[in-house]
């Protein structure tokens, strides 16, 4: 790789590698090097912590989540899954499956094969209250 | 007893549509099922090679409506995962290797005058061990489930990359129906291959030395050694793989100290020789019906033989050219990127010497002719794709992308399906005795032709733009939307083109005008007997004196002998 100019670059998994391949989607982002070492600070922040959203966190800390997911400052330390520490400081998730908007995060805990079929996540199966709890908690994790 | 005399004299037929008045038809059957003759065989394995191309194109069919439009769910992933990887294990085992052993088969023993395949028992048993083959693949539909309902039929791509082929990522059966599919039907083409070798050096008629062999003995004498050469590290790695899978074996296992690369240099060893192996049969066609179309002997005899067996040995040591974006040392990329450049020299020569026979020769545009003229432009193409491809920083960037899709079609659709296609539009008239209908068979050629070029020269763009294979849908504004959506429509006027064929083999069956001995005014011996010839070939064995037998005959005032 030798980048020659900042922005966002978009690419795509080659290799036929199961049933997620075709949305195993790539973006690879370019930066100065000061705006580098600026996120790179605001990645090593720990997590926000919102007293308004507890019951998402309690929500989120007493399921399966914590198995694979981490965020730094809690008890939730898994390292199977991504680290959700800065979880709305990225455009997308589901490695570029969809915007990481309020409404695709709730439907992605909900069952994650609706969005990305041969995800690895299991759908949580939590009612409709604790979903918008967990996902309230997710914006806070800027 | 008098079935046996019938059949001995000159205007005997052995094609059912005769013997079902004389016989009832479950010893029609019977003599089918049990058959050792060498033309029965041959027309088993076309047969079955056509079923399989229309299931196979089916299958084709539905890949191109889901990547019709962005975001389409015309087929869940799962199912699309399995259609193309059936699409490719079908297209390849059981519709190119046994149309082309089929031919062989028919032809080789007519060619060189002989009676029989050397083996015609071994014959038959490779016939049925392919036929075996298939049904174990298209069987995965039910059996495949086991009891984990782990989807019915193989999804790990036709070459089924390590790991995505261990238990753990294929659980239930449908990997193992693709391994025996692959092992018992190889055994098939290998028992196919020391055939068609024994009866090549075995069994030529008196006089028919090696230098007047017609080319298409030649090229499948060089196909068949390539098969056994090729087939056999397939086969080993399907065993190993089957110990991988049931026996505790580590062998492409990485995280056990084994090695997923390794699964691919077996693969490919077999891989890229297997497109020989399809490729030099249509060569043989090639070398058979343009000079009979274009009334000049073949232009370089010798140098086709003598590139045929360097294509033979070089295409032996190209195979990693798949795997460039592997991560070999820079020595292997360059060792691969010049071998893979040199193979395209013999391959080119053949092109100038068919048109150098083409050359100042009175074309005939029928039916065969015009598949071949298509074959030559559309193989160059190919062959222009892939030295691009065979370098290596090039391959990096467009490996596993749809530029490599359309290039390895347009070698196999615009190459050995339109090579079949002439084929069988030329010995057609031998097998049944009766000639397909010219017109339709233009209607098949041009339908054919566009729609091919729709769909596969436009392939290439979405795969610059970066369109990865085996996805089963992409995101809208990449530039892909439009050139996915003309693919699929040329895909739809292909299938038309070969739903006109299948009429006109139908209808000519029972509608052809009579064939007789030899309509094409054409030189090899098969075309000296009747058509369909008697089960024995010839009632006398032939004696030939140089490389155009029926010229000789014909034109005894100038015949060939005076000038070899």
């Amino acid at each position: 790789m030798d980048p020659h100019r900042t922005g966002i670059f978009l690419g795509q998994c080659a290799q036929y590698c199961g049933v997620q391949h075709a949305k195993m989607l790539l973006r690879i982002s370019v930066d100065s090097p000061e705006d580098f070492a600026a996120w790179v600070h605001g990645q090593q922040q720990p997590a926000v912590q919102d007293a308004s959203v507890e019951t998402g966190r309690r929500v989120f800390e007493s399921t399966a989540c914590i198995n694979c997911h981490a965020v730094s400052g809690t008890n939730a330390n898994g390292r199977f899954g991504p680290d959700l520490t800065h979880l709305m400081s990225r455009a997308t998730i589901a490695s570029g499956a969809a915007p990481n908007t309020r409404e695709k995060l709730r439907l992605w805990i909900q069952d994650p094969n609706k969005i990305k079929p041969g995800s690895l996540m299991p759908a949580m199966q939590l009612s409709d209250a604790d979903l918008d709890a967990v996902v309230s908690y997710m914006e806070t994790l800027r | 007893m008098r079935k046996w005399k019938t059949n001995m004299s000159s205007n005997a037929i052995t094609i059912p549509g005769v013997q079902i008045d004389e016989k009832p038809w479950v010893d029609t059957l019977h003599g089918w099922l049990t058959t050792v003759d060498h033309k029965r065989l041959g027309i088993l394995y076309i047969v079955y090679a056509l079923l399989f191309l229309v299931v196979a194109g089916v299958e084709a069919l539905i890949i191109r409506i889901q990547l019709m439009y962005p975001h389409n769910d015309f087929v869940s992933p799962q199912v699309f995962n399995r259609l193309f990887t059936m699409h490719g294990t079908t297209m390849v085992f059981f519709v190119g290797m046994p149309i082309l052993f089929g031919f062989a088969n028919y032809l080789v023993p007519l060619m060189i005058g002989a009676r029989d395949m050397a083996f015609p028992r071994l014959n038959a048993f490779s016939f049925w061990l392919s036929a075996l083959g298939g049904f174990l693949l298209y069987f995965s539909l039910v059996g495949a489930n086991g009891l984990y309902g782990a989807g019915n039929a193989p999804d790990v791509g036709w070459w089924a990359y390590a790991p995505l082929t261990a238990r753990a990522f294929s659980p239930g059966h449908s990997s193992d129906y693709w391994t025996l599919s692959l092992l018992v039907s190889g055994f098939g083409s290998i028992g196919t291959a020391i055939n068609i070798i024994a009866t090549i050096l075995c069994l030529r008629c008196p006089g028919m030395k090696l230098n007047r062999m017609p080319l298409l003995a030649w090229l499948n004498l060089v196909m068949s050694g390539m098969v056994l050469v090729t087939i056999t590290p397939l086969s080993a790695a399907q065993i190993m793989l089957l110990v991988d899978r049931y026996l505790g074996g580590h062998f492409f296992d990485a995280q056990a100290g084994g090695s997923a690369v390794l699964w691919m240099h077996f693969f490919w060893i077999f891989g890229h020789p297997e497109v020989y192996v399809l490729i030099i049969p249509c060569f043989a066609f090639m070398s058979e019906i343009i000079p009979v179309f274009s009334r000049k002997p073949i232009f370089g005899y010798p140098v086709m033989v003598a590139a045929t067996v360097c294509i033979g040995f070089v295409s032996m040591s190209v195979w990693a050219h798949h795997m460039f974006t592997v991560g070999m040392n820079s020595y292997a990329n360059s060792f691969f990127t010049i071998t893979t450049m040199a193979v395209g020299v013999p391959t080119g020569i053949k092109i100038f010497n068919w048109l150098g026979t083409m050359w100042g020769g009175k074309i005939q545009f029928k039916t065969p002719m015009i598949f071949c003229i298509g074959f030559l432009f559309q193989f160059l193409i190919a062959g222009l794709t892939g030295i691009m491809l065979a370098a290596a920083p090039f391959d990096w960037q467009l490996s596993l992308s749809y530029f490599v899709v359309a290039h390895f079609h347009y070698t196999l659709v615009g190459g050995v399906l339109f090579a079949v296609f002439a084929a069988i539009y030329y010995w057609y008239p031998k097998i049944t005795g009766r000639m397909l209908n010219e017109t339709l068979g233009k209607w098949h050629f041009w339908l054919f032709l566009i729609g091919f070029h729709l769909t596969f020269d436009l392939m290439h763009i979405p795969g610059l733009l970066g369109m990865p294979r085996r996805i089963y849908t992409y995101e809208p504004g990449r530039g892909w939307d439009t050139l996915n959506l003309l693919v699929t429509i040329g895909a739809f006027i292909q299938a038309i083109g070969t739903l006109l064929f299948v009429a006109n083999m139908v209808i000519s069956y029972f509608e052809g005008v009579k064939a007789g001995n030899d309509p094409w005014d054409a030189w090899t011996l098969e075309w000296s007997i009747s058509s369909p010839p008697p089960a024995y070939n010839f009632a006398s064995i032939p004696v030939v004196a140089s490389r155009r037998p029926l010229w000789d005959l014909k034109h005894p005032e100038d015949p060939d002998s005076r000038y070899e």
